[in-house]
């Protein structure tokens, strides 16, 4: 028998980023005894990097934004791969959740007239985007934590998940490790609310912090839930690339809002070269409208470096694959070239982009109010993952609800910036309301105790591999999974390339199964990665089956034997779920079929 | 490729030792490279916090060469790597495990600071106007990352250990982010004067000369927060007065 202690609540929250706390907060508001589960301390989530913005037709600056325009940028941002039902309760939801945030304490910066101010951003029409300078996801997971501690809620920190518990097609419960002693959890619980972010960690340039390795989508998958729109991975246009400490942490697009502008070797503007014909009726032409735009002429259309993340990022690998690159393989990004437009442009960027100043001038030695930045793209978002019904974010499992990136749906093939954030907020308190419910409507379920013994024994497996010589540590097997999924998996994929990578997953998993990890259960992160080792390849195989049966370009999925869309793939997501067998299914699901008085709206701001 | 030694603080609650650890350093790189390549080399069970990186979640605090710091945000080119680089836990919280210590109380005590409570809507749909000048002092507060390096200089914790009676430099500049707050109409003085222990501090500016975020804690945080204790707890006058005229300054 396995030793463990034992918890018990209504609804388990699993991730403590924006969706988790949301839905925490919104559960227990519903009288909901709440759990929240997180893998770091409280307020360390990926959240804390978002930098630009929320979100939410307030229109607070330009009075011509509304839901509608949201719906629309959303749909035609993620090539209308969306669940249009998520688009349309996210654009309408998502002012009320900005306004809660500060009626809960946030401080966004203001207009003049004492509202909260929006900025531009990739794909928004109009300025949207409620912010603090560039640190507001620090403001928004600061001000739902400070919230949620008084709401009661029970927080286990430094608890990681390694299993969901059934009885039947039932949720019944969670085992779980603390990592402060390695001992083992079990929480009964009667709904369970995943909200584990990301899967950045699958590849080997990437944002995203050694959390993000798709423990959330593997213990849906695992628990029988169907993921969808992996092939969707973002490749962020601008990471850092120099020098190679920093490779990968995020420039934000902020920098671009405020009027910077991409350059590549030649001291070209190369954005201009290429716009996208669904895009050519709202981006400016020349770069002194794009520059106009920027500074808030509302007459203006916006400079082509705040087309699409997708778009950009390949932009982007052009110019270096044609060899206009800068010199660390990337291009350059510029905002002190303002300082010919601006008179006093040097505080101007400080004030506007304060961690970005901060970041450049310590970490790479870069005074960006006088030089420009190297940037290249950076493995960023998820936008697929575990399929919900739009309007609960309950999966196909009852009782296991997602909410957050590792939800699928709302983003399609491309999420605009600044959507993350409402993301977490509209739908984790959806998620938490619906949770709560479902709780309230269920009985306690029963954990049978061979579940909690196998869990227990799959745990501890990797310190019963006896022999010293007998197997690898799980660094070197999660290294070579990155540099594998970043080659053959990456911005640019084919056929032949990821018929490749499977075979190396399978190769990797079996070097996977025989790690071997040294030291004692105490916080031993040697440990913690091997554990982590089966998520992040149940999700590189999602993605990679997932962008193999994808054969067509569009959004960020770029398939250069397939570089052209295919409206037979426009129609359909790819679903994937594992079979009885034990193998991962792959399926063509169709689109659901948009509200006629939706297709207007998209009609109308065509 | 030149190498560099660190001198890591391997142990627990019970106790521990230093390790020296060689490892290849390259340009750029930043302590927390080091550690994370000396857990993936030779190290596999080495305990340390750490999470974005980039200086944002302030998850990797230690102290470095005896200078308490974040590692992701410590340059090895601003060290000297001819001596081997000591890396060792935070002073003021109990050692868990390596460069890991136990940071809960921080987490207890926010608890016990009275939240937020805004004041009605200023307009029908419920929303607040806020002068953009108004609220310069206050997103200086909040952005603290929590890293606790304060926490972990302030000689009342850090020497004294005086934790069940006072809340640390942390604690203060988060109350006096709501107290600031312009929307705020909670009161906490008297709560700062007594449970919360702001007497306790005097002013040596440790903690200010340690933030990552550099806020000026002192300054602009915990004197102000002083002087509006004592004029409260003094002089019912000025106390009535700032009712009168708002909370704002």
């Amino acid at each position: 028998m396995a030793q463990y202690e034992a918890h018990e609540h209504d609804v388990l929250v699993i991730g403590a980023g924006g969706a988790g706390l949301r839905a925490a907060i919104e559960a227990s508001s519903a009288k909901a005894s709440v759990g929240l589960v997180c893998k770091s301390l409280l307020g360390k989530a990926h959240t804390v990097m978002a930098e630009g913005g929320i979100a939410a037709a307030l229109a607070n600056v330009d009075e011509r934004d509304n839901w509608k325009v949201h719906f629309a940028d959303t749909m035609r941002g993620g090539q209308y791969m969306n669940h249009w039902r998520m688009a349309e309760l996210h654009a309408k939801e998502a002012p009320e959740r900005v306004k809660e945030l500060e009626a809960w304490g946030a401080l966004f910066d203001r207009t003049k007239d004492g509202r909260i101010l929006q900025r531009n951003f990739g794909g928004h029409k109009y300025p949207r985007l409620a912010h603090v300078g560039d640190r507001t996801g620090l403001e928004m997971i600061r001000t739902l934590q400070d919230h949620g501690i008084h709401q009661g809620l029970e927080v286990y920190m430094e608890f990681t998940v390694t299993a969901l518990l059934k009885d039947g097609d039932r949720l019944v419960g969670a085992f779980a490790y603390d990592r402060e002693k390695g001992l083992f959890h079990v929480f009964k619980a009667r709904a369970i609310v995943l909200a584990t972010g990301g899967i950045g960690r699958a590849y080997e340039i990437t944002s995203n912090s050694w959390e993000y390795t798709g423990d959330g989508l593997t213990l849906a998958y695992d628990a029988g839930a169907e993921l969808m729109d992996m092939e969707f991975v973002q490749f962020h246009p601008t990471g850092m690339i120099w020098p190679p400490s920093v490779q990968g942490i995020l420039v934000t697009e902020g920098v671009r809002g405020e009027g910077g502008v991409l350059l590549n070797n030649l001291g070209k503007r190369f954005m201009f070269d290429d716009i996208p014909e669904n895009y050519r009726a709202q981006t400016a032409d020349n770069e002194e409208e794009g520059w106009r735009y920027t500074q808030g002429d509302k007459n203006a259309r916006r400079p082509p470096e705040l087309l699409t993340r997708d778009h950009v990022a390949r932009c982007i690998l052009r110019e270096v694959r044609e060899g206009r690159g800068s010199p660390h393989g990337g291009v350059f990004l510029d905002i002190s070239w303002i300082k010919r437009k601006l008179p006093n442009a040097e505080e101007h960027i400080k004030k506007k982009l304060p961690s970005m100043y901060h970041q450049f001038l310590k970490l790479a030695d870069i005074d960006i109010t006088k030089a420009p930045m190297e940037v290249g793209p950076t493995t960023h978002y998820m936008m697929g993952g575990i399929r919900v019904d739009p309007d609960s974010q309950m999966s196909n499992v009852p009782g296991l609800f997602a909410a957050g990136e590792c939800a699928a749906g709302l983003h399609g093939a491309n999420r605009l910036g600044g959507n993350s954030l409402s993301d977490l907020l509209v739908f984790g308190q959806r998620a938490g309301k619906f949770a709560a419910q479902f709780a309230k409507e269920t009985k306690v379920g029963q954990i049978r105790a061979d579940q909690i013994d196998d869990a227990a024994r799959r745990a501890l497996e990797p310190f019963d591999r006896g022999a010293p010589q007998g197997g690898e540590g799980a660094y070197q097997i999660q290294h070579e999974l990155q540099k594998m999924m970043q080659k053959l998996v990456g911005i640019v994929r084919t056929e032949k390339e990821m018929v490749q990578a499977l075979a190396e997953l399978e190769q990797l998993t079996q070097r996977a199964v025989q790690v071997r990890v040294e030291g004692n259960r105490a916080f031993n992160p040697g440990w913690h990665t091997a554990l982590d080792l089966s998520s992040l390849l149940a999700v590189s195989e999602a993605v990679t089956r997932s962008a193999l049966e994808r054969r067509e370009s569009r959004g960020a999925q770029f398939r250069e034997d397939y570089p052209d869309k295919d409206d037979a793939f426009g129609k359909v997501n790819i679903v994937v779920r594992k079979e009885v067998d034990g193998t991962m299914g792959v399926r063509r699901q169709p689109l659901p079929v948009m509200a006629a008085e939706l297709k207007q709206v998209i009609a109308e701001m065509k | 490729m030149r190498t560099a030694t660190f001198r890591i603080f391997r142990g627990d609650a019970q106790g521990g030792a230093f390790q020296d650890y060689t490892t290849q350093v390259a340009d750029g790189m930043v302590v927390l490279d080091a550690v994370l390549q000396i857990q993936a080399e030779s190290a596999h069970d080495l305990a340390a916090r750490w999470n974005c990186k980039a200086g944002r979640c302030g998850s990797c605090s230690a102290d470095i060469n005896g200078l308490p710091k974040l590692m992701c945000m410590a340059r090895l080119s601003d060290l000297n790597l001819d001596e081997p680089v000591t890396v060792e836990p935070m002073k003021a919280f109990a050692r868990l495990k390596d460069l890991v210590t136990d940071v809960s109380w921080n987490f207890q005590v926010k608890k016990k600071i009275r939240k937020f409570k805004p004041r009605p809507p200023d307009a029908p749909d419920g929303t607040w106007r806020i002068a953009p000048e108004d609220i310069e002092r206050v997103q200086e507060f909040r952005k603290c990352i929590e890293c606790f390096l304060c926490q972990d200089v302030c000689h009342v914790l850090r020497d004294h250990h005086l934790h069940d009676r006072f809340i640390g430099p942390r604690f203060l500049l988060y109350t006096a982010a709501l107290e600031m707050h312009p929307l705020d109409t909670e009161d906490r003085l008297e709560e700062l004067r007594q449970a919360l222990g702001i007497g306790l501090c005097n002013i040596t500016k440790c903690c200010t000369r340690v933030c990552p975020e550099e806020i000026a804690i002192t300054d602009n945080a915990i004197i102000p927060l002083k002087e509006r204790v004592v004029d409260d707890h003094y002089d019912p006058l000025v106390k009535l007065w700032r009712k009168f005229r708002g909370r704002s300054g």
